[in-house]
């Protein structure tokens, strides 16, 4: 098992009236892709935040673990390293640092956790230029600042190019399609088809179908007041573009009730 | 050098220091004036360095007219009114080997420097004895101490090219005629609160002079040190570039860490003339106080050039990461037809420190152009101020200025302010403005720390990389030194 999440609590920190995550469950294993529907607040993208480590959440209960560790006793930048990644809902603009280097920075900081030997510039150049051509990526966008001056298409194709360079074991998309028209939207889905492995993991968290048609996961999980209610193949993705989520959240709060 | 390399090092010197390194005292039989403040002092002051009776006439001038003057608070920045009887005005280091009747004060010191003194300052990193890292090897320093200059490097070089760089207390004995004809026509004796003051009882300085058509091959520099307590340091510097000439000057500066507030009041004077180009860099640090700021340095500098010939150019590139209270803002007179002003500035605050800092550019000749990069940083609960004024006389057909303003905050109670003032008297005066404020977010961090990089690496090239664009003015030693300041005083102010 690559990730296993179990009965995870989470709220916001310092606000126990905040319950977000109540309880989850979800065990992905290395090769997988994984899709997490679910209405607005249903705890989406607090569960992306967890996972990756963000502060402003607290965990109250449950475990998460990465290959067998326990995750949650890892800072972001240890989880990064050991190879979680992340693709923002919004990724953001730091001015006047060149992509270059921060990617330079960030790519051998993963290195070093792999006891390997850090990439000097010309080094990391031909890496990268391998990547751009993998993806097709605009042959400038190393030297740009980071996200400055880029549309939201272009922000969220840095963050799959960044996605490329790292080559994590577990991707976490955060509605990474928000706001893409349909052309972005083919250049991630692209994106995350040619970083496709069978040693590399996806959790692709969306509330539009459109992405999902692009890059069909193989399980898709339907996620309503903190908890997986739902979980199938595929297909489910149909079922809930033709009947919405009523059904789903209303048999769900029956069974609540009743229990 | 690569920008990775260079932020490396950063983090190798986060990792060895915190705090205030350059906060050690010296330990040295000094010759200090008892406090007070009169016109015996002043008087004492000038026969203590032997000076001519002209000298004494300027410094009797401006003081007499201080005592009109009511100390300026228009700055943001709160301070209790200075009680300017609680200083002592002069102080240096004793010379055993020459006392009272030494002809030319400090000449013979530095020769025979004091080993406490210049241990100090070899810690500090500063090469008073021509030697140095080879880094440096390629710097004239003139090492100030309390209120003497302690030794001047590689003047002999100079000289072959015609080059003076000496203390200004040497010019005023060996070169009267120029100091004559220079000293207060930038900034008069009147000029202000704090420049009258300096005019008044002004301790050391350097003189820098650079004939005709001479390219200066090596950097000029000048490092400031306060070491007693309660004393002030008012120096005084003039830097004469003459026509088609070019020369780099950088200036750097510390203090012991004390617990009563120190006085620096400097005034520079710079005078560019047809051609010539003048690069004037100051890295300050002085001790910005202890967490509350109380007994930091209370830096009240007026720094002005002039671009007298067409065709001058005159940059002021700075990086002001110390002292409790900053008040300075080095100025253009762009005087001289097509003649350039540029004003690069990274001021940091963090704690309780209060800097009110920006620039004048006054255009008065045709074609000038004028530029102007401020990058404000504010962390803790400190306040950033810009204040900035570009002014176009009527005469200035063509004149053309370019500001830009960036603040950033770090943290939830600190405040950065921009005051820009901008006059213009002739409609064919092109002006651009750009300002922006930002914030060091959690959003930031978290980005940075999401792809692996560790929280100060993150701070470090986020931090630099708002700066970059002022840095990249700095001489190649002083942009690093300057980063590691950043870094260091930045330390622990996020989360």
């Amino acid at each position: 098992m690559l990730l296993s999440v179990e009965n995870l609590h989470a709220q916001v920190a310092d606000e126990p009236e905040k319950a977000i995550l109540k309880g989850l469950n979800l065990n992905v294993k290395p090769g997988e892709v994984h899709a997490i529907m679910g209405p607005n607040g249903a705890g989406k993208s607090t569960l992306s935040s967890v996972l990756a480590g963000r502060e402003d959440y607290e965990v109250t209960a449950g475990t998460v673990s990465l290959s067998g560790e326990d995750l949650l006793e890892l800072s972001a930048e240890e989880r990064a390293r050991k190879g979680v990644f992340l693709a923002f809902q919004y990724p953001v603009e730091i001015p006047g640092v060149s992509n270059k280097l921060f990617m330079q920075t960030a790519v051998n900081a993963i290195r070093d956790e792999q006891g390997l030997p850090a990439l000097d510039m010309f080094d990391f150049d031909t890496y990268a230029q391998s990547k751009i051509d993998l993806l097709k990526m605009p042959k400038n966008l190393l030297d740009r600042s980071v996200n400055v001056g880029f549309s939201g298409g272009e922000k969220k194709r840095n963050d799959i190019f960044q996605m490329a360079l790292l080559e994590p074991k577990l991707c976490i998309l955060d509605e990474t399609d928000s706001g893409l028209d349909i052309d972005a939207m083919k250049v991630v889905a692209n994106g995350v088809n040619s970083l496709r492995s069978s040693d590399r993991s996806f959790i692709v968290v969306t509330h539009y179908q459109r992405l999902l048609d692009y890059i069909k996961p193989d399980f898709v999980h339907v996620l309503f007041d903190g908890q997986i209610i739902q979980s199938g193949g595929f297909e489910l993705v149909h079922e809930l573009e033709e009947k919405g989520y009523d059904d789903l959240i209303q048999a769900h709060q029956q069974q609540q009730t009743q229990k | 050098m690569s920008e990775t390399t260079q932020y490396q090092e950063i983090n190798d010197l986060l990792s060895k220091n915190s705090g205030y390194k350059e906060g050690f005292f010296t330990q040295t039989v000094v010759d200090t004036f008892a406090k007070g403040l009169n016109e015996d002092v002043v008087r004492a002051i000038s026969a203590k360095k032997n000076e001519p009776q002209w000298m004494l006439d300027f410094r009797l001038k401006a003081f007499a007219h201080w005592k009109t003057l009511e100390e300026p608070h228009w700055a943001k920045a709160s301070y209790d009114p200075i009680d300017y009887q609680d200083y002592s005005y002069y102080s240096a280091p004793e010379c055993n080997s020459c006392s009272s009747d030494c002809p030319t004060g400090n000449k013979g010191m530095s020769m025979e420097m004091d080993p406490e003194v210049a241990k100090a300052f070899s810690s500090l990193g500063v090469p008073v004895n021509g030697e140095g890292s080879a880094q440096k090897a390629n710097i004239a320093v003139d090492a100030i101490f309390d209120s003497v200059s302690v030794s001047t490097t590689k003047r002999e070089e100079l000289e072959e090219l015609g080059i003076i760089f000496c203390s200004f207390s040497e010019a005023v004995h060996d070169h009267p005629e120029l100091v004559q004809q220079y000293l207060g026509t930038v900034v008069p004796y009147h000029d202000n609160y704090f420049a009258a003051l300096n005019s008044a009882v002004a301790s050391d300085g350097t003189f820098v002079y650079i004939p005709e058509g001479v390219r200066s091959p090596i950097d000029l520099s000048t490092y400031f040190r306060i070491n007693e307590a309660k004393t002030g340091q008012f120096e005084r510097t003039i830097l004469i570039a003459d026509k088609n000439s070019y020369v780099s000057y950088l200036e750097g500066c510390s203090a012991p860490v004390r617990d009563s507030y120190q006085l620096h009041a400097a005034v520079v004077e710079v005078i560019v003339h047809e051609n010539a180009e003048v690069k004037y860099s100051t890295v300050q640090n002085w001790y910005p106080g202890d967490d509350n700021c109380e007994g930091g340095i209370l830096n009240f500098v007026t720094k002005r050039g002039i671009c007298e010939g067409a065709h001058a150019k005159l940059s002021w590139t700075q990086a002001e990461t110390g002292s409790a209270i900053t008040w300075k803002y080095p100025s253009c007179i762009l005087k001289g037809d097509h003649s350039i002003g540029e004003f690069y500035s990274v001021a940091l605050t963090n704690r309780r420190q209060q800097a009110d800092t920006g620039t004048k550019m006054i255009h008065i000749g045709k074609n000038t152009r004028s530029t102007i990069i401020s990058k404000g940083l504010s962390a803790g609960k400190s306040d950033n101020t810009y204040r900035g004024l570009v002014r176009i006389l009527p005469s200035a057909e063509g004149a053309r200025n370019f500001t830009q303003c960036d603040s950033m905050l770090i943290g939830d109670q600190c405040g950065a302010h921009t005051f820009p003032y901008i006059e213009v008297e002739n409609a064919s005066a092109k002006m651009e403005h750009e300002a922006t404020t930002s914030r060091i977010g959690e959003d930031q961090l978290f980005y940075c720390q999401q792809r692996g990089i560790s929280e100060q690496d993150a701070i470090s090239m986020i931090v630099n990389g708002f700066c970059k664009d002022v840095f990249s003015e700095l001489p190649l030693e002083f942009a690093q030194e300057a980063e590691e300041l950043l870094a260091i005083s930045l330390e622990g102010s996020v989360g």
